[in-house]
């Protein structure tokens, strides 16, 4: 379990990381905390020749409100320990703060950063659903330019991501919670810190009494994080119930084909997806309210 | 009788050092110019080698040589086997031993076909990944139940099949029985058990001294006098030429004392060869593949009872998975043989079992080895035959107990060590009744508590006895220096059982020393050379006593030597705080070092025939084993929406004798009350049907982590062993053995309502939700939800 022979790059700037990406793109790999890169390697599973250590660009670090206060922005190196005990996220964005402590063990926060787990796109990881659920943003930089990426469109298949070769991901934006909002996050996975065998992040916006706008991503149930437009077709412009939950909850399956492994079944997962939607919608609608 | 060290609940001496990063383990020992191994290993489950190419290895720079079987010559030979076949008519066995590099055939994945070494581990690796291996690829056996079948590829080409052995036990007449039974059960049961992933694997480093001509080795074995005596043999040295030290181990729990594995063949072979020190330590990608494992045996077991819940007999035939050799001959499934009788009369019992071949890793005795297979198996019966008769689970185990006037109790079958199965003593019932009262069966009967609409709870309560302490013998010696320092040697190996602070209250009790001024050294066939090991829960029964009679020697010898010089008889001294004295008076007393001094003259004359120092050398061997025993009792909650399942409370009462450290003992339960719930809901080693195995990381293979396992609240039962001096039983596997079966009852108890017979272990709530949904009607309406 040692990599192979590989040329590392630690740039000091985010210029110079740019140009080094665009020189090496093709053969270039990130190197963020290393979570999921380093036993990669280890294992031979991935065997970049070159990397580039992002750990000194503090140009990529930090947490703070734009907008007169609409959005969240987070710099992709920002550890995700930092960003869960982060006032500015715990007040504006709830959703992540909750969903934070899922992530692995606090260990791995440590070094885990942000931006990491969000361009990895490991369909089994929580960041990525949370990030679809709250229709963030992600900047993508590159020695030519910049350029947002809206999350729906971010994901594009298994540990793929729309970011070139030659771009990195500089930050995220996300919306801050307003009045009528309510939100949840739930997962099951075997152990606490594993993968989880699904999850589920929702978010709720009501008005009047009614649903306004919904949405819901899951995680684990496909090639990355998974977006239920039938859940949400079924809440909006409803009175949100303890019926209206679970008749939302059970049409999570037509929106999910999830796979098989070693710990779950595809028939299992579904019977989570259902399970779980219902826990998020149900913890989402009593926020509203409370 | 008042003690004073033995039976306290001491600190452990060696904490400070294993928990401040300052004790010695294989990874810790660098030498100058020492060189570093890894092996290019079998992607094949099944395959023959037509060519291997080591070319492109060779010239990658810093290789500084590669060998393959071809290489060996002479030295590439069968490891041995360790267990002859065992002395019971009619036993077919066919031990095929393992070879320190493949040749000609694979026959699992992770088998060594060559081996790199290099400056770095990282060159060797790069090296190893060079090695041109062209195999053609034979169909996998990988399902027990087929293994046998006559278009089955044969493993071995030399034997008519996959059988390595059938064995058949009885006592009694089960057929005699079954007419005039009120009930028979009879089930078919699963039971796998996983690999013991302990935290640090294996190592060894080997280092030739051509000018001393001197052989050191470091190695993470449970045996290391065995090894020496091995290894010396297999490259023509002396025993005396070869020293082998096992220092700290982090975990054993069996697989460690499997021998002769290839990598200890071939590191010490490797450094005679080149002349320079080599290293080799297991990565745990390695580990998953090339330590042994345990794995699953499939029971067709029957059980016949009468009106009144009481065992006429019981019946089992077995399969039992070898893996690709089997060295270790048939521990694992003659444990599952005997200890499946458990504390209970059984008048009739036939036992009969098979044991195959199959392409993937070697099984040989993982902390329980073999005995969880059989006690889930009995566990299971009676609670289904309790359901049956309207009795509750515990009724029928009391009811069935051996009574204590029934010891010793001879079985009339052959053990694991080829003696008969007698257990020595025991005392059922009052363990049964404080677990009883400690998981508060009554109190959950009244269903007092409140729970969440979705959630059931489930309450269990299992028996196990378990064969401990077997022979042949071990040894110590114990020396009082001149500085006052004890120091205790005995040669088995430890692994983290507390030895450095149990086997010093056994000597500090007899010689009045305080244990933390008791220097004990384990493992080191410098200072210690006769013995066996530690396994089998052996090495408090066996080298405790030892330890035990070595310092009544030692004692002896104080108080001759203190008597005269203090002028008073031996029995009116005292040993107390390190000095012999006269009882009572401080003032007349004398050092024990001092003592020491004065027993090793420098100048002058002594009495012919008299031995220098205060030491003594002194060995042990029990007539058989002894038989400690215990309740486990658990009380469980189950997510019916989920399908996971939390453990709410935890119960272990255990009887394993005398008790010398009641804190070590607790921490033995624990950690193996640990392993049991991992064995029960979370780790199972899986093989795709081309013996690929699946699950060969921590990611996938699940290891219960603190957060899963809840603490045991324990309480304890002292029936002495009467065959031992001390009268200890072994505690090393108790925690782990009887957790599968009590997993099954609990949760099958929760899930009452839903009528679920629960046949198998492990589970996981992948597999519960599968075993609920899977009945008729329900899983179609799943699968229609797409």
């Amino acid at each position: 379990m040692k990599p192979p022979v590989f040329d590392y790059f630690a740039p000091n700037t985010l210029d110079e990381a740019l140009s080094l990406l665009a020189e090496h793109g093709d053969e270039a790999k990130v190197l963020a905390g290393g979570q999921s890169l380093v036993p990669a390697m280890n294992f031979r599973l991935a065997r970049p020749e070159i990397l580039i250590d992002l750990g000194r660009l503090s140009e990529l670090t930090g947490i703070e409100r734009l907008d007169g206060g609409q959005n969240v922005r987070i710099g992709a190196m920002t550890r995700q320990r930092t960003v869960e005990r982060h006032p500015l996220v715990r007040k504006h964005v709830p959703l992540v703060h909750e969903t934070m402590p899922w992530v692995a063990h606090p260990q791995i926060r440590n070094r885990g950063t942000f931006g990491g787990s969000l361009a990895h796109a490991d369909p089994a990881a929580e960041l990525p659903a949370v990030l679809l659920a709250l229709g963030g943003r992600c900047l993508a930089k590159s020695r030519d330019g910049e350029r947002w990426i809206d999350a729906q469109d971010f994901y594009t298949g298994l540990f793929e991501t729309a970011l070139e070769p030659h771009e990195l991901l500089a930050a995220v934006e996300l919306p801050s919670v307003g009045p009528g909002e309510g939100w949840a996050f739930t997962e099951m996975s075997r152990r606490h810190g594993d993968f989880a065998l699904c999850g589920v992040a929702a978010r709720l916006k009501a008005r009047d009494g009614v649903v306004e706008e919904a949405s819901v991503a899951l995680l684990s149930v496909g090639d990355g994080p998974t977006a239920a437009p039938s859940v949400v077709e079924i809440l909006v412009g409803q009175a949100p119930s303890a019926e209206l939950v679970s008749t939302a909850a059970d049409a999570v399956v037509n929106d999910i084909d999830p796979p098989g492994d070693l710990h779950a079944t595809p028939a299992y997962r579904r019977h989570l997806a259902r399970t779980l939607t219902r826990r998020v919608l149900t913890a989402a609608v009593d926020r509203i309210s409370g | 009788m008042e003690t004073r060290y033995f039976g306290k609940p001491l600190k452990r001496n060696e904490d400070h050092r294993l928990l401040t990063g300052k004790a010695l383990f294989v990874d810790d020992v660098t030498l100058p110019g020492m060189l570093h191994v890894a092996f290019k290993r079998s992607d094949f489950a099944h395959g023959r080698i037509l060519e291997i190419d080591v070319q492109a290895a060779l010239e990658r720079p810093g290789v500084v040589a590669v060998y393959t079987a071809e290489d060996l010559g002479d030295y590439h030979q069968p490891g041995p086997l360790l267990l002859p076949a065992p002395p019971i008519e009619g036993a077919v066995f066919h031990p095929r031993m393992q070879v320190p590099l493949a040749k000609d055939k694979v026959r699992h994945v992770g088998e060594p076909i060559a081996v790199v070494v290099a400056r770095s581990r990282y060159i060797a690796e790069d090296a190893a990944e060079e090695i041109f291996v062209d195999i053609e690829p034979l169909d996998a056996v990988v399902d027990l139940e087929g293994a046998l079948d006559p278009d089955t590829p044969k493993i071995h080409d030399d034997l008519e099949s996959n059988l390595a052995a059938h064995v058949v036990q009885s006592k009694g007449d089960f057929d005699s029985v079954v007419d005039k039974a009120h009930r028979v059960v009879r089930r078919r049961f699963f039971y796998d058990h996983g690999i013991a992933a302990a935290m640090e694997n294996r190592g060894i480093v080997a280092s030739w001294d051509a000018r001393d001509q001197q052989l050191e080795i470091w190695d993470t074995t449970q045996a290391p006098i065995a090894i020496r005596n091995g290894l010396a043999g297999m490259l023509g040295l002396a025993e005396s030429q070869v020293r082998v030290v096992a220092p700290f181990i982090g975990g054993g729990f069996g697989p460690k004392i499997m021998m002769f594995y290839p990598e200890e063949v071939l590191l010490p072979w490797i450094s005679m060869r080149l002349g320079w020190p080599v290293k080799w330590i297991e990565d745990r990608a390695e580990n998953f593949v090339a330590t042994t494992h345990e794995r699953a045996q499939i029971h067709e077991a029957a059980l016949a009872v009468d009106e009144n819940g009481k065992i006429l007999g019981v019946e089992d035939t077995f399969i039992h998975d070898a893996g690709a050799y089997n060295p270790y001959g048939l521990t694992v499934p003659i444990n599952s043989q005997c200890t499946l009788l458990g504390p209970y009369d059984v008048p009739n019992y036939r036992s009969e079992f098979t044991v195959v071949y199959t392409n993937k890793t070697l099984v040989t005795p993982y902390r329980g080895a073999g005995r969880q297979h059989g006690v889930f198996v009995m566990e299971r019966l009676l609670d289904l035959a309790a359901k049956e008769l309207g009795l509750d689970v515990v009724e029928i185990r009391r009811r069935n107990f051996l009574p204590p006037d029934a010891f010793p109790h001879d079985h009339g079958l052959i053990y694991q060590d080829f003696s008969s199965l007698v257990y020595d003593s025991g005392n059922y019932e009052p363990a049964l009744d404080k677990a009883v009262k400690l998981i508060d069966f009554a109190g959950f009967e009244s269903g007092s508590s409140e729970i969440e609409p979705h959630k059931r709870r489930g309450i269990g309560i299992v028996c196990y006895v378990e064969g401990t302490g077997i022979g042949p013998y071990e040894g110590a010696k114990v020396t009082v220096e001149p500085s006052g320092t004890v120091s205790v040697v005995t040669g088995v190996g430890t692994q983290g059982q507390g030895h450095f602070t149990s086997f010093a209250q056994v000597v500090g009790e007899q010689i009045g020393v305080d244990p933390t001024k008791i220097r004990v050294v384990t493992g080191d066939t410098r200072l210690f050379h006769w013995g066996a090991g530690t396994f089998a829960s052996r090495g408090a029964v066996v080298a405790g006593n030892a330890c035990h009679a070595a310092a009544l020697d030692v004692r002896k010898k104080i108080l001759k030597m203190a008597g005269e010089l203090l002028e008073a008889p031996e029995e009116d001294l005292e040993l107390v705080d390190g000095k012999a004295q006269v009882k009572g008076v401080p003032a007349k007393a004398i050092e024990l070092g001092e003592l020491a001094s004065l027993a090793n003259p420098m100048r002058g004359a002594v009495e012919p025939g008299t031995e220098p120092g205060l030491e003594a050398t002194t060995y042990f061997g029990p007539k058989h084993g002894s038989t400690a025993s215990g309740v486990h009792a658990m009380e469980v909650e189950v997510d019916l929406e989920t399908y996971d399942v939390k453990i709410l409370r935890y119960v272990v009462v255990h009887d394993c004798g005398t008790v010398i450290n009641p804190l070590i003992l607790e921490g033995q339960i624990q950690g193996g009350v640990a392993q049991g719930i991992g064995n029960a809901f979370y780790e199972q080693i899986l093989y795709g049907d081309d013996g690929q195995l699946l699950n060969g990381s921590f990611m996938d293979y699940l290891l219960p982590t603190s957060m899963d396992v809840p603490n045991v609240v324990g309480d304890h039962v002292e029936t002495p062993s009467p065959l031992n001096p001390l009268g200890i039983k072994g505690a090393g596997e108790a925690g782990a053995i009887p957790v599968g079966a009590l997993f099954a009852q609990a949760v099958e108890h929760a899930l009452r309502d839903e009528g679920l017979e629960i046949l198998e272990i492990p589970l996981s709530p992948n597999r519960l939700f599968e075993l609920l949904h899977d009945r008729e009607g329900i899983a179609s309406t799943e699968e229609s939800g797409s």
